[in-house]
């Protein structure tokens, strides 16, 4: 394939995931805005007017950010892994695999449809949070930065993900039992500064915590750990995964008998 | 091959050609022989590669069982070739090698002379694949799964469009491609997929069974459009269970069982292998037992009917002739069985005796 026809099958691919997840915008773009709205009055209203100030912050400025990064990662994430799998279900990956599109080209049309309904949702949810609070952001670069990058490697997560499974089931575990603690660990409604040294040291291996802070550090300029250290490290993730999906599409893992 | 030349060769404008000799318009004389000289090496490169070219084809699943045991196998350009064989003999596996969908264990495959382990990508492109299942998202409008499958093989809009619309009215969905693809009959179903295979106007056409459960006025209304398509230049592989239709349809044929290769040659050289012929003959009143003819076996199917084995080389007119002095009154007369029905089934259960296996899995229908 040229260039102009790798760019046509890579628009195509992205184009018809995001008709996907627009299609059945009840399922995906709504419950998210409801369950953060819960949040937001639950956590950031009720409870929070009696936890106080985090790190000098009112406590529904601090959530915020992580609430918005949690909508971003779970909807990247479960975006592709349903998508990817539906489509091996169907066997309409069959219409990928004989044309001669390459294989990264479908990696990245999942992954990218896959974080624009991340980054969506993530839009939604900064609206709704506009409802309960004066959203300022400190470092619009860092932050759309952070956003992005985030929403891509999840995307890859649930790519592979969705490569490995076999079962409808296989899709929901991760997000399960490894994203929702990982994240609700990851920093979103306290600073790991409360905890005690020996949890500070475990959260420190959590990679969402270092997501999540530096989503935090562009929105509210405060954050638990070094931001700088933390876009690479997540630039180094996404290659390492991306490379990793690839692999695994070209021995045909999970797709090809 | 040679219909395809002389459709090519004569598909110059010939008038124009005509006029040129006469008036020897040096120039158009020149065109004329460049076009002559270009058909001439497409010809020549059309005779060295085959569409197809398969070599020691081996495939052992995980489980350890060989679906295909070094199969050998060429489809010319231009043919419409028959792959057929019992459940489970290889055919699906084999069309599955060749589109990508299953990794060979061994051998080599080419299309159109470009082997699929050099360059897939580029194969890939005078390749359309009709598979046995519906493998398209059931929750899509149907002009979208087409104009999305013309998006994956980097084909501009404003091509994919015309082309789509072309290919369903010609498949007769054109009315139902606002519609979802799992509100579509099955025998519509198998006509969207013929349309996705040939959104890229691939040179090589492969149908995994692309009529079953189909009915039989969809089914002919299918073998025409198959026929057209051929008749275009486009290569055709079929598999299928309906022996007549592989009889009506196709020049050339495989036969395989057990992931070998048992035959391989054209429709009417295997139907001249057929020694003998069963009619079944319809009789005006009914009969006690059956008659005998000298020289031909019969037997009584049941009060008005009677099956007459014809053996190569004798006449149907000595048979009648004999029933006629006996009395017997004849009205209507049919093959028992589908002649290549017959053949195939001959074939598969001599191999299967051979290698000493079961025959109860030989499945025809007609």
């Amino acid at each position: 394939m040229n260039a102009w026809q790798t760019w046509i099958a890579l628009w195509t691919l992205v184009t018809k995931e995001v008709r996907r997840y627009m299609r059945i915008w009840p399922q995906t773009l709504l419950p998210p805005s409801i369950t953060m709205t819960m949040y937001f009055i639950i956590f950031g209203n009720l409870i929070g007017s009696r936890i106080g100030p985090m790190d000098d912050i009112p406590y529904i400025d601090y959530i915020v950010p992580g609430l918005i990064m949690m909508a971003v990662i779970t909807n990247s994430y479960s975006n592709v892994a349903s998508s990817f799998f539906s489509n091996k279900f169907q066997r309409s990956v069959e219409e990928m695999m004989v044309s001669p599109m390459p294989n990264w080209v479908i990696l990245a049309g999942f992954v990218v449809g896959g974080a624009s309904r991340g980054l969506a949702v993530g839009l939604i949810v900064t609206v709704v949070s506009m409802f309960f609070t004066d959203l300022s952001i400190h470092h619009p670069l860092v932050t759309i930065a952070v956003v992005i990058m985030t929403a891509l490697l999840f995307s890859i997560g649930g790519f592979i993900n969705a490569l490995v499974a076999n079962k409808f089931d296989d899709i929901s575990i991760v997000p399960i039992f490894v994203l929702t603690p990982l994240t609700y660990l990851g920093g979103v409604f306290y600073s790991i500064h409360m905890l005690p040294d020996f949890w500070q040291g475990v959260s420190m291996i959590n990679p969402i915590l270092y997501m999540v802070n530096a989503f935090r550090y562009g929105i509210l300029g405060v954050s638990d750990i070094p931001v700088g250290g933390a876009l690479v490290a997540i630039a180094v993730f996404i290659v390492v995964f991306f490379m990793a999906g690839l692999w695994m599409l070209e021995r045909g893992k999970g797709i090809r008998s | 091959m040679g219909r395809h030349f002389a459709f090519s060769l004569f598909a110059l404008p010939r008038s124009a050609s005509f006029e040129a000799l006469i008036f020897l318009d040096v120039p158009a004389l020149s065109a004329v022989f460049a076009r002559f000289l270009s058909n001439i090496k497409n010809w020549v490169r059309q005779m060295a590669e085959p569409a197809l070219s398969i070599r020691g084809l081996t495939k052992v699943y995980g489980n350890g069982f060989h679906a295909l045991k070094g199969i050998d196998l060429d489809v010319a350009e231009g043919d419409f070739f028959a792959l057929l064989g019992p459940n489970g003999a290889g055919k699906s596996t084999t069309l599955g090698v060749v589109s990508s969908l299953v990794q060979k264990t061994g051998g080599s495959v080419s299309v159109f002379g470009i082997d699929i382990d050099r360059d897939f990508a580029k194969a890939k492109y005078h390749l359309g694949v009709v598979p046995q299942e519906f493998n398209f998202n059931q929750f899509e409008k149907v002009e979208d799964i087409v104009l999305t499958q013309a998006g994956y093989y980097g084909m501009p809009m404003r091509e994919a469009k015309p082309r789509t619309e072309q290919l369903l009215r010609d498949l007769g969905l054109w009315d139902k491609r606002k519609g979802s693809a799992r509100m579509l009959s099955g025998g519509m179903k198998r006509r969207l997929m013929i349309a996705r295979a040939l959104i890229h106007r691939p040179r090589l056409l492969i149908l995994d069974e692309p009529t079953a459960g189909v009915d039989i006025e969809l089914r002919r209304s299918m073998w025409e459009f198959m026929k057209r398509i051929n008749r275009e230049g486009t290569t055709i592989i079929l598999t299928t269970h309906y022996l007549e239709e592989a009889e009506s349809l196709c020049r050339n044929i495989a036969i395989i069982n057990h992931g070998d290769i048992v035959q391989n040659t054209s429709v009417r050289d295997l139907l001249a292998q057929l020694n003998t012929e069963t009619f079944l003959l319809d009789l005006a009143h009914p009969v006690e037992t059956a008659p005998t003819l000298e020289g031909f076996s019969v037997e009584r199917v049941d009060a008005t009917q009677l099956a007459l084995s014809v053996e190569r080389g004798q006449r149907l007119n000595d048979a009648f002739a004999q029933f006629s002095a006996q009395g017997f009154e004849i009205v209507s007369m049919r093959n028992r069985a589908n002649r290549l029905e017959e053949m195939f089934v001959s074939m598969v259960e001599h191999a299967n005796a051979e290698s000493g296996r079961s025959t109860d899995k030989v499945e025809v229908r007609s």
